[in-house]
């Protein structure tokens, strides 16, 4: 296991052009028979060599995914770049289901011409093949979006490749303060970019729907205070700073309202904020114990939150406009910050035993819990938005960083940042 | 002086925060550059510092104008000098070894009327960050409860959670955890 798992390190460094600061490691524990052979053929070129690998950056997409095995380039029989040259015999043989074959030309190093097809090899049969043009720029993301495609064709399911994380970095200074920055890199870690820098933490960013804009946490102004933050734009604005706590936002479904965390009134309580017209309305009312961590249940009904009033945290649910709230968590003496998966039907949350937070899910419907992860310091749960994965925050080595683990725990990766520490990750949703 | 202060800390923020992301990869977020405005809050005698102190690290207190001299708060024999509460896990209960610091600077609030404090709330990192962010407002408000009862005036007080995000010690063990479970006493000075 160790080996293949060196192997995979050295083929990444060797083919994948990584940004120093990004890499991404996949350990795949459990049963990975269930992952499905596909033969990705490094793509030809004509013209101008491409400013990245393409196929390289396909195939780790879809070996992250955990359910896809890519052949290892030694085991590819031939190297076929179009249609007429692949012989079905010979991949039959290497009993790969799959076989992904492309081009990429350029007469000028600046616009690229790039084709794939995707095959079905047991019946002989094209699946799906495309033709792009595309800026040296945009190759990265088209590669996202290539092995996108190829996930859905063969499992049926939206992929998750092209979409994006959001993150909080914390670099210390050589004279012992910090600086805080909110990232947003693709789905595999590359490409982070900083879209806000304070000296000051940054707290619980959250996406809204429509992928452009950011719901945070600041404390520039001395204190807590929660910010929305257009993305193509960089435009920002602070949409609550009241006295007291200003904290946990949480896009309702529709992007109109934020379920956020407010202590005005001398406690936090869960309010939900209409932002075209700032009109606040209170949904929790319990006067001694703590209300946090808001999320909306996709039907935009009711709230699920964090609330301390039993004694230890748990989560409970509320429908939007208050009324009862009701406990939905019963293992363990401390559950908190749930998300929910798209389909409404699994919450993730940090599950604490004995003092170790760790990662689990329950089924909304049975109630069943299951503990996915077994490192001691893990949080900030956040479900990818096909809801297959969960990406969360854990320590290594004392240093934040950020892993994901699929919703039956069979698959796990982890995402390495080096020379700062990371935290609270959330996931993007599709893009529009 | 002002706005040139603001650009002198804006423009290398905005070069930071371009040579620290890979080239654009057809994406149009903006970077946005914060102004640190924590600082201007520390400024005692009303003097703004763009490129100020770090918020929440003052230990020195400064003379204000109207006759507070520091003495006894800089006093190292003073228990008005010990300006650190320290909790247990999860819990905003003062300890009873806290009651005598914290009597004494409510005498000492209550004898200077004009003089404010900003309780600032911690936590160690363990659990939800969000909840240890109200977990550290708990702890702050249950200090404010006490000196009030003690004498000192709902008006002299400041109160901010910073929860987990700012530990007084790095660590992960016990010991570190103990160190950040605390509230900071921090004298404002007028």
């Amino acid at each position: 296991m160790f080996t293949r798992w060196l192997k995979t390190v050295a083929l990444l460094m060797f083919f994948v052009p990584w940004p120093a600061h990004a890499l991404l490691t996949i350990e795949i524990t459990g049963g990975s028979e269930a992952a499905l052979p596909i033969a990705v053929v490094p793509f030809g070129n004509e013209g101008f060599a491409p400013p990245e690998d393409i196929s390289s950056i396909i195939s780790n997409d879809l070996k992250s995914s955990g359910r896809f095995a890519p052949l290892k380039q030694s085991e590819l029989i031939s190297q076929p770049h179009e249609g007429q040259q692949v012989n079905f015999a010979d991949w039959r043989l290497l009993r790969s289901e799959g076989l992904l074959i492309g081009k990429v030309s350029s007469q000028d190093g600046e616009n690229y011409q790039v084709q794939f097809q995707l095959y079905d090899v047991y019946k002989s049969q094209q699946l799906v093949g495309k033709r792009y043009n595309v800026p040296a720029s945009g190759m990265r993301n088209l590669a996202h979006q290539i092995a996108d495609i190829v996930y859905e064709t063969l499992t049926g399911e939206k992929g998750v490749f092209s979409t994006r994380l959001a993150f909080v970095t914390e670099i210390k200074n050589a004279d012992g303060s910090k600086r805080y920055a909110l990232q947003i890199s693709d789905a595999d870690g590359a490409s982070p970019r900083t879209v806000l820098q304070s000296r000051q933490p940054i707290m619980s960013p959250s996406w809204a729907p429509d992928g452009d804009r950011l719901a945070y946490v600041t404390f520039e102004n001395a204190k807590s205070e929660i910010f929305v933050q257009e993305l193509s734009t960089g435009k920002r604005q602070s949409v609550a700073s009241f006295r007291g706590l200003n904290s946990a936002p949480a896009w309702s479904p529709d992007g109109k309202k934020l379920a956020v965390t407010l202590s005005k009134n001398g406690n936090p309580e869960i309010y939900v904020l209409e932002l075209s017209t700032g009109k606040l309305s209170r949904v929790t009312h319990n006067s001694q114990a703590i209300d946090t961590e808001a999320v909306w249940m996709p039907n935009g009904r009711e709230i699920l939150f964090t609330s301390d009033r039993g004694g230890r945290p748990q989560i409970y649910k509320v429908n939007a406009d208050g009324g009862r709230a009701e406990r939905v968590t019963f293992e363990g003496n401390y559950n908190a910050s749930a998300d929910i998966s798209p389909d409404g039907r699994m919450m993730t949350m940090v599950h604490g035993v004995n003092g170790k937070f760790h990662i689990a899910v329950q089924d909304l419907e049975t109630g069943a819990v299951q503990v996915l992860t077994e490192t001691r310091a893990d949080e900030s749960p956040s479900f990818a938005p096909n809801g297959r994965m969960i990406l969360y925050a854990t320590e290594q080595k004392g240093r934040g960083v950020l892993a994901a683990v699929s919703v039956d725990g069979r698959i796990k990766q982890r995402l390495g940042e080096s020379g700062s520490a990371v935290r609270e990750p959330a996931w993007s949703p599709f893009k529009k | 002086m002002k706005k040139l202060k603001l650009f002198a800390v804006l423009v290398p923020l905005l070069w930071l925060a371009a040579c620290s992301s890979t080239p654009n990869k057809g994406m149009n977020e903006g970077d946005v550059a914060v102004e640190d405005l924590s600082a201007q809050t520390s400024g005692v005698n009303g003097q703004g510092n763009a490129d100020g102190s770090e918020y929440g690290s003052e230990t020195q207190v400064v003379v204000g104008e109207d006759g507070y001299q520091g003495n006894e708060l800089n006093d190292p024999s003073n228990p008005l000098s010990n300006r650190v509460v320290y909790f247990e896990y999860d819990s905003a209960n003062v300890r009873q070894e806290d009651q005598a610091t914290l009597q004494a600077h409510a005498a000492y609030l209550a004898k200077h009327p004009n003089v404010t404090v900003r309780l600032e709330g911690h936590t160690d990192e363990r659990g939800s960050r969000e909840y240890n962010l109200a977990l550290g407002e708990r702890r702050a408000l249950s200090i404010r409860q006490i000196l009030m009862l003690q004498g000192a005036d709902i008006s002299q007080f400041q109160v901010t959670s910073f929860g987990e995000e700012r530990p007084a010690v790095d660590g992960s063990d016990e010991s570190a955890w103990a160190q950040n479970r605390r509230v900071e006493i921090v004298y404002l000075g007028r």
